[in-house]
Order: C-alpha cells, then structure tokens, then sequence
C-alpha cells in the first residue's frame, strides 16, 4: 500500500467517527424502516436523523433529500427523471458533466429526445452565452456540474439556473465534488435539484442524495415499494445513509480548515511544478482548493502515474470511472487542449490530511520521475 | 449455524427490553461473520475499485471479484452473470425494464403474478404507461401458479414473464422449473425475484431455465444497499441499463460500488451456501413448534400451501380479531402484517388477497419469519404471548361471541346506518 494518498477526488478514506456512528447499524439487530415495530422504527428515526445533517451541510430542507445509492443514481435520476415529464423538450448539459449526467443524456437522445451539450471556453468554463441562444428552444433541463472532477473549475450555477428559469426549464448541478470542498447552498444557488455523495467526504460508499425543490414534475428511476415519498423505492441503507449523515456534519464543521489547508498544499504544489515546465490546467479561474490538474509534454499521464505509484504515491490520470481506457480526457479536449497534451495529464486531488512534507516529496519524485522518462523517450525515439 | 455464533446485540431500548424479532422476511440482522469482513474495507482498503492506478483500487477491485464469485457460487452461475446492484428493487427494475426495453421489438406483453412484490408489479405498470400491455394472473388459494393457467396467458407477442421464487408475506415456493421451461418453449424472456429464496431453497442457475434472477443481501444476513442481478450468458440475454455512467458492470450498471457492501454480500452468501442444509432442518423445526403451538388457538387458518414454502414463513390469520389491535397487541414481538413495505398503509394485503381470503382473514393476519437467531424460547415466549392476547381481543369482540353462539356470520343482515 502507497502511504501517501493524492486521489481525493475519486474516493476517501472513511472518517473513524463516521465508522463509530455506523456500527451499531451493521452489528446489532435493526429492522427495515418501513417496519413498524420498534426495529424498524428506530431505523426510520436514524434516516431522518441523517436526513436532516445531510439538508444542513447542502443550505436545503430536510423534506427535499432524497437518498439515493450512488452520486451515478442521483444523476441518472435528474436527467431522465426530468426529461421524462417534458417528453417533447429538449436537455441542455456542458461538455465536461461527469458520464453519469452525459450518458443518460445521450440515452434519451436515442430513444427520441433532444439533448443539446454546451460548450466551455479554453479555461473549462462554460459558455454562457451558447446556454442563453440554446434556451430559445423550449427545454425541460439544463445541468450544469458546480465543480469539475478533474480540473476543479467552478461554474456560475445561479446565474445559468437564473437563466434557466427565465425560460422556464428545470436546473440540476452535479454538486458531488463541492460538498465539503466550497460553502454550499441549495437556495443560493437557486437550482431545482442537486446531486450530492457520501464517499468523496470521508462517508461510506453506497449512499448519496438528489436534493430536489419538492414542486419539480419528476419520475422515479426505481418503482417499487414507494420509499423516499415515492421518488426511490428499495429498502434504505440504513448503516450508509447515517454514516453520510455524519459525514456531512464533519464535512461542514471542518469546512474552512480543509480549503485552506488543502490550498495552501496546493500553491506549495503548483510553485514546484514551475520548475518542471508543467502545464497547469485551468489555473486562472475559479477551482477548487483541493484539486490540481497538470501534464507534461511528451509523457503519458498513465505512465507518470504508474510510476509514482510505485513510488508511493496514489495519484488519478483523469476521472476513475474513464481510467480503464487510454482515451484522452474528454474535459481537456472539451477545452481544446491538444490530444497530445491531455493525454499526459495528471490528477492531484489533496485532502485533510496530507502535509507540506508529502507535498515536498511528491515533487521532489515527480522530478526525478519526469526527467528519467524523458530519458526513455529520447532513447526510444 | 456454529454456537459460537450469537445474536447481535440489539439497539438500546429505553426500558431496557425489546421485542422479539421475528421478522427475517423484512430484513435480516447482519451476521457478525459478515460484519468483521465488512469492517476491513470501511477502514483501510478504502479503494475505489474503478481506480486502475494504485493498490487501493486493486484490492477493492479484487475483493469485488472475489465476492462475485461467492454470490455466483450459492447460485450455481458464473461470476460473469453476476452484476451489483443497489438491492433487490434495483435488480428487480433493471431485469424487468431493462429487457422488456432491449426486446421490444419482439413484442410487448408480459406476464406476471399478482402476488409478486411491488417491486415487481411497479416496473411492469410503468412499461404498460409506456406502451406495454401486461397480465397479471392470480395464483390458485394455496399460492402456486397454475401451470396450465400461465400456459394459457402466453401471447404470441409475450416477450417477457417475471414470477418470485419464494414469496415474501406467505413464503410459498413457486415451481420456478416448470414455469420456466413453459417459457423456453415459448421464446419468453424468463425473470425470478430470488430475494427472499437464496439460502432457503436450492438454487442452480447451470440447469434452471432462468434468464434473469435478482438477489438482495439483507434478507440473507448481508447489509442493506446491496443486491445483485443474474444475466444468463449462454443463451445470452441482453438488458438495457437502466443507469448510465462510469460504464461500470460492463455498461450494465454505472455508479461506484460499494465495496464493503459487495464483500459483506460475498460473505452472507458464502455462510448461507455451507450452512443452509443444517440452519434448514434448525428452523423447520422452530417453524413446526410454532406452527403446533398456535394451531392450539380456535380458528386459525394458515395462508399459503405449507408444503411448497420455505420454513422460515409462517403467516397466520386469526379469525375474529381485528388486524391493527392484534399488532398493537402482540408489542412483545417484532412481527409483520402484510408486507413490510405496504405496512405504512392499512389496506389489508394485495397478497392474501389476491389467494381469495376475505378482508376479514386478510386483516388479521401476521407473518411470523424465523431465522438464524431465533430460539426455542422465543418460539414458546411467542405462543404463550399469542395465546393470551388472542382470548382477551376475543373476549372483547361481539362477532366472537355470535360466532361461539353458533350464529352464521356469512349469513347475518346486518342493518345500515
């Protein structure tokens, strides 16, 4: 095991806290919280209890979470939820939304609808003005992620979501890589629904949330049982729905402390790699804090990622869920950055819980990793 | 199941004391075996396991594989038919609405039971707003479809049949190979809701005509959140996913998945393949000492064949007993009337219903499941409780009365108001 973990953005490690509030859920008796004895009761109550941490950590109600089991979920269910009681509208996405909010998109188009992607501008982002021209068209939902998985950038959602209702469709923001890294308010930022998940946060995997304005026409994904008013059927899980709950009240108590840590790791990060003759994606717009997105000419990112693993480092040559093929970022191309160039792309994600120390250290390998595969290359070449 | 194996220990109730828990077709306590496995990938291995680039997506990944395999194993199938799903309702809305979509243009009708679970009955009533048409057919009084009754639902444009395995409020065990091989002859795309069979009932994937077969981990001793769907490779059968992504599953089902989640399944069903013969014959016995010792109380009627039923079920009606007082009655232990899921609600069940039995029947009805942790205390505890509350609602209920004045019911007028 690499002891120095970089990849934040793909998944965390669960917060000991969060563990200790989940146990009792995964080792004693509970009943299922549609039981009305008192298992299931007391299960129904833990729900409520990590609905209402969840609301507060999202600037939202309780009555608008609803869980769902994955942040893939969440997604599908906004878009195909939405589009499904607009049959005859069109969908509005940005080039660089995670393939969970595309794909679905792109599914619909096959059987029918109209799905519009929008562009982004060279710094990853996206173009307000092709949204305004592409609302002239009658549209049922535009959705627009609040923070990009690989580069970090931030997107004015409430003045997309402003637009969007002046045009009277629906807006949902893939939110799921802002929980815990930005303040974060459902109101404010004045969307219809927002997708948010457990394991980017230190929570477990196996629980996330569509948090959706109640008076949004919707059709659920999942039928069956009519849990979560009717919106998700299946039997909740308990034991990952409380640990998310925790989850978010740590997430929110421990919020100032993680930007500007994780920010403060990020400069020393970036400082260093000047020296390096790095690219640094998206540097001069608003980006997470965590987050750093950077290649090197000529080297695969695989290759460089590979390598510092085996230095001990656990850093992402783009989005986890697109890392089993070699294709090159569709979020850089997306910005027209040079296939050439994306494919040497890097992802450091920081968390809490790294220090200067390890930063020094990864790029202190880095450059020695770099200039001995630019040995190889000259030598191959 | 080993003695050193014990209940888990409850949740703290205020006065110290909690009910009985006889209620495993709702859900299961999660075995502390599968707990301790869980543990592990909460804590160090935290990996994402679509992560390709460093150890903590290898091992997360490998566990992954290595639980597939298990799942595949209790189920006689290869770990490649086996895709993660969230749970049973998931794996019951991918199978149903993922191939009714991918073959519809084959045709558009599809066969169900009007005992299935909403699950079930759910994604089929959505297909037919999307243009399907379905049958539902109603089972005989004892529970079993009529073979012959479904031979004849068959359309020639039939593309898909969906029919539970076992059933979740009266447990009875449907004849899933006749049924099966009717639809093999038939070209219909054949679907089992096997939630609440697995580590009950045999079940063999390489000789059961099956094509599709939903599985959840919690009626199994897993944790909730996790299921998964069989997908028959030869003949090879094709779904459309239901969720779009990642292209996780191979393509068949995007979202990260939970790891501790499938290990805890892989283990639950591990316990289950090499315990179930010996935890069988502990429960059947449990099941007909309870089964003895509520039959002792007047006007009891079993709902369900007893024969074709798994022996964790028990579902009982009590004649002359109004429903909700009896479960207001009965605090002492944790059992369900109708099922868990439609329990919010006060109609009485669509399933007991559905056999014929009258709203009265169907009203005062509770399902008694037993399972891994029940003892022999429990089971007298709980025939003594019954006993006692069922004489004093009796007493208290004039239809009681006439009844034991030996007035006919059925054929009393009973003024308007």
């Amino acid at each position: 095991m690499p002891s120095i973990y970089l990849d934040h953005n793909a998944t965390t490690a669960l917060d000991s806290r969060v563990l200790d509030v989940m146990l009792p859920w995964m080792r004693a008796q509970s009943g299922n919280p549609t039981s009305r004895h008192i298992f299931g009761r007391s299960a129904r109550d833990a729900i409520e209890h990590a609905r209402t941490q969840v609301a507060e950590a999202c600037g939202a109600y309780a009555s608008q979470v609803v869980f769902t089991a994955t942040g893939t979920e969440a997604n599908n269910f906004a878009v195909k939820g939405i589009a499904a009681s607009k049959p005859d509208m069109q969908i509005l996405y940005s080039a660089i939304e995670h393939p969970c909010v595309s794909r679905p998109a792109i599914a619909l188009q096959r059987t029918g609808y109209a799905a519009h992607e929008i562009t982004v501008n060279h710094h990853g982002t996206v173009n307000i003005e092709q949204v305004k021209l592409a609302l002239a068209q009658p549209t049922s939902l535009v959705s627009v992620m609040l923070a990009n998985n690989e580069t970090g950038v931030i997107q004015d959602i409430a003045t997309i979501a402003e637009m969007a209702r002046n045009a009277g469709a629906y807006m949902h923001t893939d939110a799921v890589q802002g929980l815990g890294k930005l303040p974060l308010s459902f109101t404010d930022l004045n969307v219809h629904a927002m997708t948010v998940s457990s394991h980017k946060i230190h929570g477990p995997q196996g629980a996330a949330a569509l948090i959706l304005d109640k008076r949004v026409d919707i059709q659920p994904l999942l039928h069956g049982g009519g849990q979560e008013k009717g919106l998700r059927s299946g039997t909740e899980n308990v034991a990952a729905i409380v640990g998310f709950g925790m989850a978010c009240e740590l997430a929110i108590a421990n919020l100032r402390n993680f930007a500007s840590h994780t920010q403060t790791l990020r400069e020393q990060f970036e400082h260093g790699l000047k020296s390096l003759n790095a690219t640094i994606f998206s540097k001069q717009v608003a980006r997470l804090p965590n987050t750093s997105f950077f290649a090197t000419e000529g080297i695969e990112g695989e290759t460089l990622v590979m390598a510092l693993d085996r230095k001990g480092f656990a850093v992402a040559s783009g989005s986890a869920c697109s890392s089993d093929s070699t294709e090159p970022s569709h979020v850089l191309l997306a910005m027209g950055v040079a296939p050439d160039l994306a494919r040497g792309a890097v992802r450091i994600s920081f968390g809490a819980h790294n220090t200067t120390q390890q930063v020094a250290d990864l790029l202190a390998t880095l450059k020695h990793e770099i200039s001995r595969l630019k040995q190889l290359t000259s030598i191959a070449a | 199941m080993s003695a050193s194996i014990e209940m888990p220990v409850v949740k703290d109730f205020e006065d110290g004391l909690h009910p009985i828990y006889l209620d495993y077709s709702a859900t299961t306590p999660v075995d502390p075996r599968v707990a301790a496995k869980m543990i592990p990938y909460l804590t160090e291995h935290f990996g994402n396991p679509a992560s390709r680039s460093h150890p903590y997506g290898w091992t997360a990944e490998k566990a992954v594989e290595n639980a597939r395999e298990e799942v595949a194993k209790l189920v006689g199938a290869d770990p490649r038919e086996i895709v993660w799903t969230s749970g049973a309702t998931e794996s019951n809305n991918l199978a149903i609405k993922g191939a009714a979509n991918f073959y519809s243009g084959k045709g558009k009708h599809i066969i169900t039971i009007t005992t299935e679970h909403k699950a079930v009955i759910d994604p089929v009533r959505e297909l037919e707003r999307q243009g399907f048409t379905a049958t539902y057919l109603d089972p005989e009084p004892n529970g079993l479809v009529d073979l012959e009754k479904f031979k004849a639902a068959i359309r020639p444009d039939t593309v898909l049949a969906s029919v539970m395995f076992v059933n979740n409020e009266i447990g009875v065990i449907q004849d899933i190979t006749a049924i099966g091989n009717i639809c093999r002859e038939n070209g219909v795309i054949f679907h089992v809701d096997a939630a609440q069979a697995t580590g009950k009932v045999h079940i063999d994937l390489e000789k059961l005509p099956v094509d599709l077969m939903s599985f959840s981990a919690h009626k199994t001793y897993g944790p909730k959140g996790v299921g998964a769907l069989y997908v028959r490779r030869k003949p090879r059968i094709r779904i459309e996913a239901q969720m779009h992504g990642g292209g996780h599953e191979r393509g068949m089902r995007s979202g990260t998945l939970a790891t501790h989640q499938i290990v805890g399944m892989g283990e639950a069903f591990r316990i289950a393949r090499e315990e179930m013969d010996e935890e069988n014959i502990r429960i059947r016995r449990l099941r007909d000492k309870l089964l003895h010792g509520l039959q002792s109380i007047e006007e009891v009627y079993v709902n369900g064949d007893l024969e074709h039923r798994v022996p964790h079920n028990l579902n009982i009606s009590f004649n002359y007993v109004e429903g909700e007082s009896l479960i207001m009655a009965v605090k002492g232990i944790a059992v369900s009337s109708g099922s868990a899921c439609t329990s919010a609600s006060l109609e009485p069940s669509y399933v007991l219903r559905a056999l014929g039995r009258s709203d009265e029947l169907a009203h005062s009805s509770i399902r008694f499941s037993i399972g891994r942790f029940t003892t022999d205390e429990d089971v007298e505890y709980t025939i003594k409780l019954m006993k006692s509350k069922i004489d004093k609602l009796r007493e208290l209920s004039p239809l009681w009365e006439m009844f034991k004045d030996g007035i006919d019911l059925s054929k009393v007028q009973w003024a308007s108001h």
